[in-house]
């Protein structure tokens, strides 16, 4: 009975070794951290919204792995991020950088804004050229003077009174 | 009726806009491999594994690269696509078997026919990344410079080779 369990157990040693290097992959939590840091600005092309660190579909699978070892072998992160873009195009990149197809989408709602603040002014303008100067009279004028004139803790205080 | 001219134009250019956005697919990522050289790999055959293939063998003929897995679904379709084109012995497509085992990719071309020259094993799925392979099945079609000139993701259809590939490799034969 004990040799059998001694069997058993024996038989399982592989399976821990296994594990024990599987673990080795991510063994090191400095690397670790970098990989998942520089996977969360690239996309999974699986999956397109979801980010390379946070989806689990195969491919981002390996292409963690790909990164993981890459930063192993003493990669910068840009040499790594010029290495995916190589293959998969900027696609991969959630921060598009700045060039000829993408001066739109980096340079459109500045442009925009621009154009709507421009229209703004112009209307305002137009707007106030088209309100006519009120001429008043001088009976009219004197009038607005003294309602001007009154201030408003006398006439409150007035108000009180008649309370 | 001037006051409403200018936000219907712009009403119009909107649902123009969104229209055009929502026809697009957005499935199809342009591959940046399209003119550039083949990545080079050495992987063993799917029938004979103790051989090698390499696209540096492919020098000066023009092929087909279909990438493909018993896994796949999309590839069935497909399949019956390039079982014609091999019948019509036009240009060579050699198949790889991307991230799948052995077993499963022989038993499939069993089940389904084999159309290809020749298939690699990528099991691992490595020399799949460097092709920029994201979703199976996806077809490159390479010169006889061995340059990537067209990447077709997706399942090829008889319309997508005659009006696309076809022509594109008589094109290249022709040079």
């Amino acid at each position: 009975m004990k040799k059998c369990l001694l069997m058993l157990l024996l038989s399982l040693l592989p399976v821990f070794s296994y594990a024990g290097e599987a673990k080795d992959m991510a063994a090191d939590p400095v690397l670790e951290k970098r990989m998942i840091g520089l996977a969360e600005n690239l996309r999974c092309l699986v999956c397109q919204n979801e980010s390379l660190a946070s989806s689990h579909a195969d491919l981002a699978e390996d292409l963690r792995r790909e990164v993981r070892e890459q930063m192993q072998k003493g990669l910068s992160d840009q040499e790594i991020i010029d290495y995916l873009v190589s293959r998969y195009g900027d696609f991969v990149l959630y921060d598009p950088p700045v060039k000829k197809a993408t001066l739109v989408l980096w340079y459109g709602p500045f442009a925009l804004l621009l154009a709507g603040a421009g229209m703004l002014i112009y209307q305002l303008r137009k707007r106030k050229s088209q309100v006519p100067e009120a001429e008043l009279s001088d009976a009219e004028a004197q009038r607005a003077a003294s309602l001007l004139d009154e201030t408003p803790d006398s006439s409150d205080q007035s108000k009180d009174k008649q309370a | 009726m001037n006051k409403f001219l200018w936000p219907l134009i712009g009403f119009v250019v909107l649902v123009a806009l969104l229209a055009i956005g929502l026809n697009l697919n957005p499935r199809e990522v342009p591959s940046p491999l399209v003119g550039k050289a083949a990545p080079a790999f050495t992987l063993p055959q799917l029938h004979e594994p103790s051989r090698q293939f390499s696209p540096q063998d492919m020098k000066g003929k023009v092929w087909l690269f279909n990438v493909w897995a018993s896994w796949c679904t999309a590839c069935e379709n497909e399949h019956p696509v390039f079982l014609e084109l091999s019948r019509r012995n036009l240009v060579p497509i050699y198949g790889m078997d991307y991230k799948d085992k052995r077993e499963d990719g022989e038993a499939w071309l069993r089940k389904h026919g084999n159309p290809y020259t020749l298939v690699v094993s990528d099991a691992e799925g490595r020399v799949g990344i460097d092709y920029g392979v994201y979703g199976v099945p996806e077809t490159y079609v390479i010169d006889k410079q061995g340059v990537i000139q067209h990447k077709h993701i997706g399942a090829v259809t008889p319309k997508i080779l005659d009006e696309t590939i076809l022509p594109l490799v008589k094109e290249l034969q022709a040079k």
